[in-house]
């Protein structure tokens, strides 16, 4: 175990060089759905237990199956109403149990990343061929299913091991060179992306993806008000959109259509989303859109500037 | 360090769901329902009356809401009991003056214990439906199935001579079933289980004998789930009702007729402090489209428009 995990330096929220989105705008932003499928009776991992309630725990399973067959197509029309294309963070073992959903997302335009195979299914204890082999099997069934070279990662569940992130972008090269494998939201240090020094020297970002202002951590973790709810996303985007006059930020919104899809909370997030799309500065993009253009237009002169001030200010 | 090699296999990685209990189906690409009167949205509220045992044995786990401290947890088994001796009626006074169809879903032993109660709700004709035999009496993989069947036909035969109802409809204690559940209350006459909460539609459940209907009870607008487990405020529990019955409104106008399931328990709505909350709730629900229904009466206007059934 280490006490740091060594993907990034310290770099101070001042004196960064300054960012600019696409046609000049001060703030990205991309809504991420994360598309689930959790398994009823998973095998049993030791460290870390699927369901709070002894087999089979319909409780859990039921609101998180409800996402799907209703509250998908709820969160649906409503980015199509804000124009915004979701970053869909998906289970892809979805592709096979529910592919009217991705078909669905595909005309859209959408951009599906790796969120493991289940999200019962924890990467705690596997050994990394076992998550190498895991990692692969996902994206090689976003590719199979979609078209589409999967750029971003979020380990299911949040379920970590050290080489993580490592894995990721060596099997996204493996497959599809440097196209595939090149951005994490599994880092919360910054609300900018950041460069990761990973043991492949790949070109890899943390895009920022907020703990904060996932709704599942929301509403389950913190038990937060819908309106309430909405009313923080509104905050946080007038805050990031202000600063965005000196670098450009990014606001991501990560949704669960069992959680916001839910009818009493879909009033709150449209009127977030009816907010933040009201104003003219904003880059309504996608995490690859996000990562594709920090590495080709930001990233050398972020890294020169991160060493810059590794010595003191 | 390695996992076993389950870990790494998915066998029921196919089309539709993990499991045989019911169809892969989404609920905006399914035909559209008419309620009577051509209102758009049914509304079910359903009363829980419950009865928590003092000496709770807590098999698999402590039911949510029931006795947490040492024997004899006097605070939370008084507390419970209020809900049917106070709460209740003025709950049914605030269902009375808006003119709403309430449901009830009963605990056995809470019928076998109080008679008045029965004799209440048979005058006043209410649907019930078997709530289990009591709340620390849970339905789970552990018992056998001889003890199960036996559980059941002990809740439903009381239920069924005390109420001179049929009892249809059932909500097993904490939701909590064995992998049994479903098919062993088909065995015995039940129609429809409300315990699964993926859907704002009835829908089919297989089962290893006659198929079931799955009656979707909301557990997150449930005042047990806002107010007990949330800590939201009572003026928060209102907005998210109201605000849940101005998204169904307006998803019904395009995708044809929707349900709201609202569960109270008169434990914790009837008392001072939130009653005029039900009220204030009521109030804005009875002003609007809303067609409210006992249970069985929404699923028989359900059933009727499925092909299956003609």
């Amino acid at each position: 175990m280490k006490a740091d995990p060594g993907f990034y330096q310290y770099w101070p929220y001042q004196n960064r060089p300054k960012i600019r989105w696409p046609g000049g705008k001060k703030l990205a932003f991309w809504v991420a759905p994360n598309i689930e499928f959790y398994e009823l009776n998973p095998p049993e991992n030791p460290y870390r237990k699927a369901w709070p309630q002894p087999y089979p725990a319909i409780q859990g399973y039921g609101i998180r199956d409800y996402g799907n067959r209703v509250g998908h197509n709820r969160q649906m029309a409503l980015l199509d109403k804000y124009g915004i294309r979701g970053s869909v963070s998906l289970s892809t073992a979805l592709c096979e149990h529910h592919p009217e959903i991705i078909a669905m997302c595909k005309e859209r335009n959408w951009e599906f990343f790796s969120h493991g195979i289940y999200n019962t299914r924890y990467t705690y204890g596997m050994s990394e061929q076992q998550e190498r082999a895991m990692i692969r099997d996902s994206m090689e069934t976003i590719y199979r299913h979609t078209g589409q070279k999967c750029a971003g990662y979020l380990a299911p569940a949040l379920s970590h091991s050290e080489l993580t992130l490592d894995l990721f972008a060596e099997v996204g090269t493996e497959l599809f060179g440097d196209e595939a494998g090149f951005y994490t939201c599994d880092l919360f240090h910054d609300d900018q992306p950041t460069p990761i020094a990973l043991r492949s020297n790949k070109r890899f970002v943390s895009i920022p993806y907020s703990l904060e202002m996932n709704d599942t951590i929301a509403y389950v973790v913190n038990k937060v008000e819908p309106r309430r709810y909405g009313q923080m996303l509104k905050d946080n985007f007038d805050r990031l959109y202000q600063e965005g006059d000196e670098s450009g930020t990014i606001m991501c919104i990560p949704t669960h259509n069992y959680q916001v899809a839910c009818p009493h909370r879909m009033k709150a997030f449209e009127e977030a989303l009816d907010y933040i799309t009201s104003h003219p500065d904003v880059w309504l993009t996608t995490g690859r859109e996000i990562a594709d253009y920090f590495r080709s237009h930001y990233y050398d002169t972020v890294l020169d500037d991160i060493s810059s001030k590794a010595g003191g200010a | 360090m390695a996992l076993d090699p389950t870990h790494l296999s998915y066998p029921k990685r196919r089309y539709g769901m993990d499991h045989d209990r019911y169809d892969w189906s989404m609920l905006s690409e399914r035909p559209k329902i008419r309620w009577p009167g051509d209102k758009p949205l049914a509304l079910w509220v359903n009363v829980c009356l419950q009865f928590f045992p003092l000496d709770q044995q807590g098999k698999p786990y402590k039911v949510p809401g029931g006795m947490t401290m040492p024997y004899p947890d006097l605070r939370h088994y008084s507390l419970r009991d209020y809900g049917n001796r106070v709460g209740l009626f003025r709950v049914l006074k605030a269902l009375d003056r808006y003119n709403i169809t309430p449901t009830f879903a009963v605990n056995t032993e809470l019928a076998v214990r109080t008679p008045y109660l029965v004799t209440l709700l048979k005058e006043r004709q209410h649907e019930i439906i078997c709530h289990g035999w009591n709340m620390d009496c849970l339905h789970y993989n552990g018992m056998t199935e001889q003890d199960e069947r036996g559980l059941i036909q002990r809740s439903l035969d009381s239920l069924r001579e005390l109420s001179g109802q049929a009892i249809d409809g059932w909500l097993s204690p904490a939701r909590n079933e064995s992998e049994r559940t479903p098919g062993l209350l088909a065995e015995q006459g039940i129609r429809y289980l409300c315990d699964w909460v993926n859907d704002d539609m009835p829908y089919p459940l297989h089962t290893h004998n006659k198929p079931l209907w799955a009656m979707p009870l909301s557990t997150e607008l449930e005042d047990a789930f806002i107010l007990g487990n949330n800590l939201h405020s009572e003026a928060s529990y209102l907005e998210q009702v109201t605000d849940s019955c101005d998204f169904l409104l307006q998803e019904a106008s395009q995708q044809g007729g929707r349900m709201l399931a609202l569960n109270i328990h008169p434990w914790l709505l009837g008392q001072p402090h939130r009653i005029g909350y039900l009220e204030r709730l009521l109030d804005y629900l009875s002003s609007q489209a809303i067609w409210s229904a006992s249970a069985s009466t929404i699923l028989d206007t359900f059933s009727a428009q499925q092909p299956s059934s003609t």
